[in-house]
């Protein structure tokens, strides 16, 4: 680990939904650091509170949601205490969000060549001389062929991975120091989303980003990020360098999940982890993972574990780790584990 | 004898025609031939566009296939009257992709599975409940859970609901559309032992239609590689996936991420000027055959 200040340090971020019964935590206490030039793969199933984090990084959480708690420092600022205006300036020049939704994320009545034009402009980052320039420089620097003809093209005119290219090439536009990509590859072809992910490791290496890739996929994560955070029912419950937590994976969700893949041996019965994905705001007492936790026991349900360190810069929220319990001490939870 | 026999079958689409505008066709299967025994799983790989989902479609006649012909355990299924194609239709199901648009938001789960039931007028309504409970317990769903609407159940449930359906006129054959591609991770796992499982008991023949390789991998018997409507390349899977021969296969399996950060990752960028598009199939080891 580097001595350096951390680019980005998310420090007990709660963020809930407030509903008619309460306030649900999408995101509940969740604390990680990326640092300069660092990929943070965040890797969890739907409902774990991924994408909401990347939101709150962003400040884009929409009512009925709101961050309730915590603080997001970025370059020595609390961004939750800028106003409304400088935080503006932040999003696109100094934090770039890449969505998944191709489709839905860029305008379909605008050309792709009017949106990056946009882009350019508003931040501030071309003049009305040289934007057509720099609007096809930015197409070819993502590789798409013929750019100077393709920026009369409309969104609905181009394949799904050259307008995650396109969406790319908009992050990229203002020279932002870290990149949040929320399942970039998700709804593309397996060599598609192959394509798409050198194009980010070499963008990254390149210009010297800091990069945090939202995935479920843990493939995905193996061969592009540094580090990884496992993320279920809203906490990240695992967090670690990515050889350290795909070698020895210390919390059963992260070993079940890559337990589960297939993979080993075709024919064989796949090791599935019970149960289903908790929804927010109906999670288990005690640990979130505890109805599907092979190694339950019972503290599990009695509250919260806290992060134990399980290795160098490694961190597991079970109490497996807990050294004040040792595996005699631990009375096996009986109750019915596929709820 | 196969149970499935497809050959040469085609679907051509006409896009774009409108009045002054001559439509452009489209080959969205061209030529495609494979047979499938009985016990096996087969499956058809390939990218969104490729032609794998209309091909399964064609073998179950829920669309009509331009040219080409099916068989079914020897019987031509393109050949059927309407009535002769809903009684064999209980022989041949199939399971959709996604689990929240295919199941009926205002029925209950019980009505779902038992609706096959209904049309295909089996039993009576004593008959018929009991069926159902049966399938339910089959799939590993909780028979209080019966009158459920599909919003009040897990995608992973759903989609159980969605097998207990295609069950109910006990098939023989079936064809899975991308069955675990919209679950969580978590959970593909518990549908495809489930899938497994089931074949086991029952001895069912299933085209297994996925884009997802490791999973095509671990449960199929033989592999067809589908590319722009055709089948680039077939064969048992241990050697399709230890040496596959065509461009585009071998692109598509270097393209797969690998959940090992140790892993090496050579890519091979798929070169199109490499493929010969007229090609035909030809055999390069036992039951391997690859248009090269």
């Amino acid at each position: 680990m580097t001595d350096r200040a951390p680019l980005l340090s998310v420090e007990c971020l709660t963020t809930v939904f407030e509903a008619p019964s309460g306030s649900v935590p999408a995101v509940d206490d969740v604390s990680f650091e990326i640092h300069h030039g660092e990929t943070l793969g965040l890797v969890g199933e739907s409902g774990s509170g991924k994408s909401v984090t990347a939101l709150s990084i962003m400040r884009l959480v929409q009512p009925p949601g709101r961050i309730s708690a915590g603080r997001i420092r970025f370059k020595g600022r609390d961004l939750l205490e800028l106003s409304e205006r400088d935080m503006h300036r932040v999003r696109g020049t100094d934090i770039a969000l890449i969505f998944q939704e191709p489709m839905t994320a860029l305008n379909p009545v605008f050309t792709i060549g009017d949106q990056l034009r946009e882009t350019l402009l508003v931040h501030g980052r071309a003049t009305r001389s040289d934007v057509q320039a720099q609007t096809v420089a930015l197409l070819e620097a993502v590789r798409i062929p013929d750019a100077a003809s393709r920026i009369r093209d409309y969104p609905h005119q181009l394949s799904g991975g050259m307008r995650q290219r396109v969406l790319i090439a908009m992050g990229l536009a203002c020279h932002p120091s870290l990149v949040i990509a929320d399942e970039p590859t998700t709804a593309l072809d397996v060599t598609i989303q192959a394509e798409i992910l050198d194009l980010l490791r070499e963008k990254k290496a390149l210009l010297g980003l800091s990069l945090l890739l939202i995935t479920h996929d843990l493939g995905v994560i193996a061969g592009t990020a540094d580090r990884v955070a496992v993320m279920y029912g809203g906490r990240i419950v695992e967090a670690g360098p990515v050889r350290d937590v795909f070698r020895r994976p210390q919390h059963p969700y992260t070993r079940g999940l890559l337990a589960s893949m297939p993979g080993g041996s075709p024919g064989q019965r796949l090791r599935a982890i019970e149960g289903s994905v908790p929804r927010p705001g109906a999670l288990p007492p005690g640990c979130a993972f505890n109805p599907r936790c092979p190694d339950r026991f019972d503290l599990c349900t009695s509250a919260p574990p806290a992060d134990y360190r399980v290795g160098e810069d490694h961190t597991a929220k079970c109490f497996l780790h807990d050294n004040a319990t040792t595996p005699d001490s631990r009375t096996p939870s009986t109750a019915d584990a596929r709820r | 004898m196969p149970v499935v026999e497809v050959s040469h079958l085609s679907k051509h689409f006409v896009r774009n025609a409108g009045l002054l505008q001559a439509g452009t066709l489209v080959k969205a299967v061209d030529d495609v031939s494979f047979t499938i025994d009985a016990g096996e799983t087969f499956g058809l790989v390939g990218e969104s566009g490729s032609g794998k989902t209309t091909t399964g479609r064609c073998v179950l006649r829920l669309i009509e296939p331009t040219s080409g012909s099916v068989r079914f355990r020897g019987e031509d299924v393109l050949g059927f009257s309407r009535r002769r194609m809903r009684e064999v239709r209980r022989e041949m199901q199939i399971v959709f992709q996604d689990p929240y648009s295919s199941l009926n938001p205002r029925m209950r789960a019980r009505q779902i599975v038992e609706e096959p039931l209904v049309i295909h007028r089996l039993g009576n309504s004593t008959e018929r409940k009991t069926r159902v409970a049966e399938l339910f317990e089959l799939v590993g769903l909780d028979t209080a859970h019966l009158s459920r609407y599909p919003h009040e159940f897990s995608g992973g449930q759903r989609q159980r609901i969605g097998l207990a359906r295609a069950l109910a006129l006990n098939p023989t054959f079936l064809v899975l559309d991308e069955p675990v591609s919209a679950l969580d991770v978590s959970v593909q796992a518990q549908v495809i032992n489930l899938l497994v499982d089931l074949q086991q008991k029952f001895t069912l023949t299933y085209l297994f239609i996925a884009h997802d390789l490791r999973l095509v991998e671990h449960i199929c018997t033989r592999v067809a590689v589908m590319y722009l409507g055709k089948i680039v390349e077939m064969g048992p899977t241990a050697s399709l996936f230890a040496t596959p021969q065509h461009p585009y296969t071998r692109a598509l399996l270097s393209a797969i991420p690998v959940p090992d950060p140790d892993a090496p990752r050579e890519r091979i960028v798929l070169d199109a000027s490499l493929i010969n598009r007229n090609a035909a199939l030809r055999e390069i080891a036992a039951g391997h055959f690859a248009a090269i």
